[in-house]
């Protein structure tokens, strides 16, 4: 446990000594930001419905970014080897990157406490919803990091990594909005596949166990699937 | 300490090590030899853990990797071909964080650290980042990441290689330290290195190992013929030869070069029979007059040639 811990501490900062960490901060804080509050008086609601439900979307671009360099950068130079033949087990390393680029979610969404904050000054903000989102937020990135992680150990080429899991992350956040083109009797099933569904009944403040078994289970499979990819690189 | 049986790997159809075995006993510094893409770093990475073998097993003091993989790496100190190391930390905080995951108590840590900054020559550069080093000082710290853990095996693929001789020199100087006391198992395409640090070579080609010994024991498996090396004024070459056909056991006469001052040849002669009582007799017959006799020591790089010729 403590070696896994090692791992993703290492990796955690490692974040913070290259200016990608900057960068994707900067961006969705002013992505966020500015889709938010462009709307935000139009609508006049003391409540943050709107910036929970742009997440999915923003998300699907920018925890790509974060997650791409995990492994894709290792393999590329090299360290992935030393990395494996130090006395680790694929689940410390699997599990220290996945839980590093979590933390790093989490980092990029206290910033946002302030819109919160903000909006209790002016009008009369109801927590519950909010303290909902922010749960929803994090699993949700959680899900997006392992389905990113997976993709980064797909390919050696960050480029590719981050389109796949974009790619990915995108499918999923749209899969509910496209159902018209779907067939009647399969369409449960996509809904459920869909992140949508999940994430906002999570951000209403309603806590399902079915919504956080599925954004469990999703990272489940994106990290046991990183297990079997690794395995088959020896 | 290391058992390896028919140690196969393939890459899908290209049979990179084809069922090798070997034993290394504790405390031996093992080279491992052969030309580029002999299946040296193959071989090393199986014993590493770090590539599955298609076929045989590895069993380091009686663990198979399979079995504990985890306790066979806590046994091993592994320096990858080229170091590959994370570009952007700082070497100090490198070696912190291998000592962390080789779970050093942080009251040893530190003076271990500082020990192998010794050691490795180190101290100038361990707040720099990795990724401005010179070749030989990622090198240098590639090693003490290998060393750090005090493992007893240390597992070292070509430690010299794109270094200067200086450097080298510096590397080789260490493994031979640390070799006294561990067992070392290094791979490198350079004979003269290996002959200067290891205890036992074994040379591979074509994922076989085609030799297996002392430098003395590969001279003597690779070929048991004498060659001796005669420089001679006074006659020429045809003459010099019809003389020393006669001679027995002489297999072939070789011109190395011919001048108006000097004539050199070499004799081949097989087996055991020692021909040079019978050639200087000869000589000294004539009015010949004997600039060079010597008996020429087949060397190193000659049987490498030998046994790696591609056939």
């Amino acid at each position: 446990m403590r070696r896994f811990f090692q791992i993703c501490k290492k990796e955690f900062t490692s974040y913070f000594v290259s200016p990608i960490a900057y960068i994707v901060m900067a961006i969705f804080l002013l992505v966020t930001g500015w889709f938010f509050f462009t709307t935000f008086f139009l609508f006049d609601q003391a409540s943050l419905r709107n910036f929970f439900s742009l997440l999915p979307l923003i998300f699907s671009f920018v925890i790509p970014a974060v997650t791409m360099r995990l492994f894709a950068e290792e393999i590329n130079i090299g360290s992935y080897e030393t990395l494996m033949t130090l006395p680790l087990s694929p689940l410390d390393v699997i599990l220290g990157k996945f839980f590093a680029a979590v933390f790093f979610v989490v980092v990029l969404l206290i910033p946002t406490l302030a819109y919160a904050v903000c909006i209790a000054f002016i009008g009369d903000l109801d927590w519950g919803p909010v303290i909902g989102g922010y749960a929803g937020a994090v699993l949700l990135g959680a899900a997006f990091s392992a389905v990113g992680l997976l993709a980064s150990a797909l390919t050696r080429n960050q480029i590719i990594a981050f389109i796949v899991a974009m790619a990915i992350c995108f499918a999923l956040t749209l899969i509910d909005k496209m159902l018209v083109f779907l067939p009647l009797a399969a369409l449960d099933f996509f809904q459920y596949l869909g992140v949508g569904v999940h994430f906002e009944n999570i951000s209403k403040g309603i806590i399902d166990s079915r919504d956080i078994l599925y954004f469990v289970s999703l990272c489940f499979i994106g990290l046991y699937s990183t297990r079997l990819v690794l395995q088959e690189k020896n | 300490m290391i058992h390896a049986e028919n140690l196969t790997k393939y890459y899908r159809d290209f049979c990179a090590v084809d069922q090798i075995s070997f034993d290394i006993r504790p405390g031996e510094v093992l080279g491992l030899l052969g030309p580029n893409g002999a299946g040296k770093t193959t071989t090393l990475r199986m014993l590493t853990g770090f590539l599955k073998p298609t076929d045989g097993t590895v069993k380091i003091k009686n663990i198979s990797i399979d079995e504990n993989p985890l306790e066979i790496k806590k046994l091993i100190g592994y320096l990858p071909e080229s170091a590959p190391l994370y570009h952007e930390m700082l070497v100090y905080d490198y070696l912190n964080f291998v000592a962390d995951i080789r779970q050093i108590n942080s009251g040893k840590k530190e003076t271990r650290i500082r020990e192998l900054a010794n050691l490795c020559g180190l101290n100038k550069v361990m707040h720099k980042p990795i990724a401005v080093l010179s070749k030989g000082y990622k090198q240098r710290v590639g090693l003490a990441h290998a060393i750090l853990g005090d493992p007893e095996i240390l597992i070292l693929d070509e430690p010299t290689s794109g270094l200067d001789p200086n450097q080298i020199v510096e590397i080789r100087e260490i493994i031979r330290r640390i070799g006294r006391e561990k067992t070392v198992i290094l791979s490198t395409h350079i004979l003269s290195e290996a002959e200067a640090t290891c205890d036992r070579i074994m040379i591979i080609h074509q994922g076989r190992i085609v030799a297996d010994g002392d430098a003395a024991d590969l001279r003597r498996a690779a070929d048991e013929k004498h060659r001796i090396r005669v420089g001679l004024t006074g006659a020429t070459f045809d003459t010099i030869k019809k003389s020393f056909e006669k001679v027995e056991g002489v297999e072939t006469i070789d011109l190395i070069n011919e001048n108006d001052m000097q004539v050199t040849l070499d004799l081949v002669s097989s087996g055991k029979m020692d021909i040079r009582g019978e050639l200087y007799r000869r000589i000294k017959a004539t009015d010949w007059i004997l600039y060079e006799f010597s008996q020429q020591v087949e060397s190193l790089e000659t049987i490498f040639r030998e046994l790696t010729k591609e056939n």
